[in-house]
């Protein structure tokens, strides 16, 4: 019999794993205003732009999807 | 003059298309070995062929061109062999000729899509692809499938005879079958693009691919989703490089299925929708037309076919083991299938265009060549479908499928061969992320771009890793939309939905009409005109005999007794010869008298 993985079941991992995840994101916005960027547009210049933009897109993604959801969703038969 | 080079000196197409109607005959062990070798020396084939045009054979009146061989083509080449030996090293254990010789038909129409150097040859290899491919979905076996590949075999057909159409104006208007850059202007070159259009799923005209691949069989979803849609990327990078409408095609191409892949619950289709927004990307990197930009295009075509094959096998191995594909049904998987799930990280991560993986070599080649061209608002929208892309198929896949809820399943990891192939892709997915430059040696332009600046990386680990923050968030605030058993509709509402709708009403028309004429026509009015040719003639010598009986004055008794002899005379046919002669003669005459 195989033991099972209980990797994520440990709440203890997913806390170390959520941390090193949050630090991952510190860490990248600590570095952005040593990082030389030779961008095409000025607004690429913008400190954490990217990590802004990032985050902006999913959110309004989750948004509009959820709306779109409200129109377009059907049951599982429509069609038959 | 040994065997072997006298295979390559036929085209790849008809190598696989050969070999195909060969596999039945074998059995076992030399099956697959058969199997396994033909995309080898197909690839062996195009390495060897040096640019040019081969294999001309004069038909009538033009010559047909099976092999255009020059950098464009040739990528592409190298690329359906790689993953038609990936695909069948994936299908080894499955015991089903029909799949086999389809996925080989469909490879060869593939392949002689892309070495096509007239119209013609062109034309009868993507046929091929229709028809090749619509097995490998009917290959499944099941009633939605049945109905699935019907719809899609429609598609396509309509799809081939826009594309025959402006083919055949393409020829009457140049008079020659050789085809190259084109403009857009004239119908022939807008039916040729829409032809290829219908092809590469540009929306409206996509719904045909979220609706059959996740109904296609577990090895035929990897065939599928790289030949169809990158043969029609090949077609678009030599026709119509530069053309100004597909930046924007293909910029909203990007983003509209990120939405629908953020809400659909079967895996597949969520890789269905994934599928079609990064063939986005590569309709606005043709649009854009620069060196750069085809590059881009190009190895974004490459990188994708591999990752995309190996998230469809990774859902296609959850598919066989588990027998279940849909959000709901799945998760906690991470347990028991740690390698998939190991293989499917790999492919998230290179569709997400992650430092390190595949997608990040190549599909930013693109985004840059946007930026060079300051085409503002289409690197927003490619910006944000990156992000996107991330959302929906780098976290969204192997989160539902190997974590999320526990859905108590324990499934053992899928046969080797398949583990195998995943293996491989994954493989070329991470070498060529750390180390893009064979890559970059066959793209048809020189590169000069370096994609492992401090800015590049950093920018997008922020791009991305700042979007799973997004994810985190709203799961945990549960404002992220729940995974629920429901369909979305999509532009095939219009031919599912509508179409229905106009069947019914034209039938209920049509068949009332036809059976008021029945009523009127068949039944009333041929059996009075029956009626009426039986007792006529009686009926008319009555009425002139009647006046002479009575001025003879003939009684009644006597009348009716001469009617009813008439009529017996009359419809027995007995008439004596010189009555009906002389009535004949009085006819006649009075017909030449009176005309």
């Amino acid at each position: 019999m195989k033991k099972e993985l209980t990797l994520f079941d440990n709440p203890r991992n997913v806390k170390r794993f959520l941390f090193i995840f949050y630090g991952c994101l510190l860490a990248l916005l600590l570095i952005d205003p040593f990082i030389h960027k030779h961008g095409e547009f000025a607004w690429e210049d913008v400190p954490e732009f990217y990590a802004a933009y990032g985050f902006v897109s999913c959110v309004l993604l989750i948004f509009i999807a959820k709306i779109l959801r409200r129109w377009i969703k059907r049951d599982e038969n429509y069609y038959d | 003059m040994d065997q072997l080079s006298l295979i390559i000196r036929f085209p790849p197409a008809l190598l696989f298309i050969g070999g195909a109607l060969l596999i039945p005959l074998f059995k076992g062990k030399i099956k697959s070995g058969f199997m396994l070798a033909l995309p080898v020396l197909a690839f062996w084939a195009i390495t060897d062929a040096a640019s040019g045009s081969y294999w001309v054979f004069p038909v009538l009146d033009y010559d047909l061109v099976l092999g255009r061989v020059d950098a464009l083509s040739r990528v592409f080449g190298y690329i359906f062999c790689i993953v038609t030996f990936l695909g069948v090293v994936f299908a080894l254990n499955i015991d089903d000729d029909l799949q086999f010789c389809a996925a080989f038909a469909y490879a060869g129409g593939a392949l002689g899509v892309t070495f096509a150097g007239d119209v013609f040859s062109l034309y009868i290899f993507w046929e091929i692809m229709a028809v090749a491919s619509t097995f490998l979905i009917l290959a499944r076996r099941t009633r939605a499938s049945q109905a699935a590949a019907m719809r899609y075999i429609l598609v396509h057909i309509f799809g081939g005879l826009c594309l025959l159409a402006g083919i055949i104006l393409y020829v009457q208007r140049t008079g020659t079958t050789q085809f190259g850059l084109m403009h857009l202007s004239g119908i022939d070159s807008y039916l040729i693009f829409l032809g290829i259009a219908v092809n590469a799923a540009i929306p409206p005209l996509h719904p045909w691919l979220s609706d059959a691949y996740p109904e296609a069989t577990v090895a035929g979803a990897v065939f599928l989703s790289a030949f169809t849609t990158k043969s029609a990327v090949y077609l678009m990078a030599r026709m119509f490089p530069g053309t100004e409408l597909l930046i924007w095609l293909g910029a909203v191409m990007t983003a509209i299925p990120i939405f629908y892949a953020v809400l659909e619950n079967d895996i597949r289709r969520v890789l269905a929708y994934s599928l079609i927004n990064q063939v986005g990307f590569m309709m606005c990197g043709i649009g854009i037309g620069t060196a750069l930009a085809i590059n881009g295009t190009v190895s974004h075509a490459f990188c994708h076919i591999l990752y995309k094959a190996l998230l469809f096998m990774a859902a296609g191995s959850v598919l066989q083991v588990t027998g279940k594909i849909r959000c709901t049904d799945l998760g906690g998987l991470y347990k028991t299938m740690p390698l998939t799930c190991l293989f499917c990280i790999v492919g998230a991560a290179s569709i997400s265009a992650f430092p390190l993986f595949s997608g990040f070599v190549s599909k930013s080649m693109i985004i840059s060549a946007a930026a060079h061209n300051k085409l503002i608002i289409v690197w927003l929208m490619l910006q944000f479908a990156s992000a996107g892309v991330f959302h929906h198929a780098g976290i969204k896949v192997p989160f539902f499928m190997f974590f999320g809820h526990d859905s108590g399943i324990r499934a053992k990891e899928p046969p080797l061969n398949m583990l195998l192939a995943m293996a491989i892709a994954a493989g070329l997915c991470v070498f060529l992320g750390v180390y893009p430059y064979p890559l970059y040696s066959i793209l048809p332009n020189p590169v000069d771009y370096i994609p492992y600046t401090a800015a590049h990386v950093v920018g997008q680990l922020q791009l991305l890793m700042f979007g799973a923050l997004a994810f985190c968030l709203l799961i945990l605030s549960g404002f992220y939309p729940a995974e629920m058993r429901a369909i979305n509709l999509d532009a095939d509402w219009f031919y599912r939905r509508l179409g229905v709708y106009f069947y019914r009403f034209s039938e209920t028309i049509l068949n009332s009409l036809n059976q008021t004429c029945e009523r009127i026509f068949a039944k009333k009015l041929t059996s009075n005109l029956a009626t009426q040719m039986e007792n006529g003639a009686a009926r008319l010598v009555i009425l002139l005999m009647l006046p002479v009986w009575k001025t003879m004055n003939f009684s009644e008794e006597r009348r009716t007794q001469l009617s009813s002899r008439i009529e017996t005379t009359l419809r027995d046919g007995a008439v004596p010869i010189g009555i009906s002669v002389a009535g004949a003669a009085i006819l006649l005459s009075g017909l030449f008298f009176f005309h």
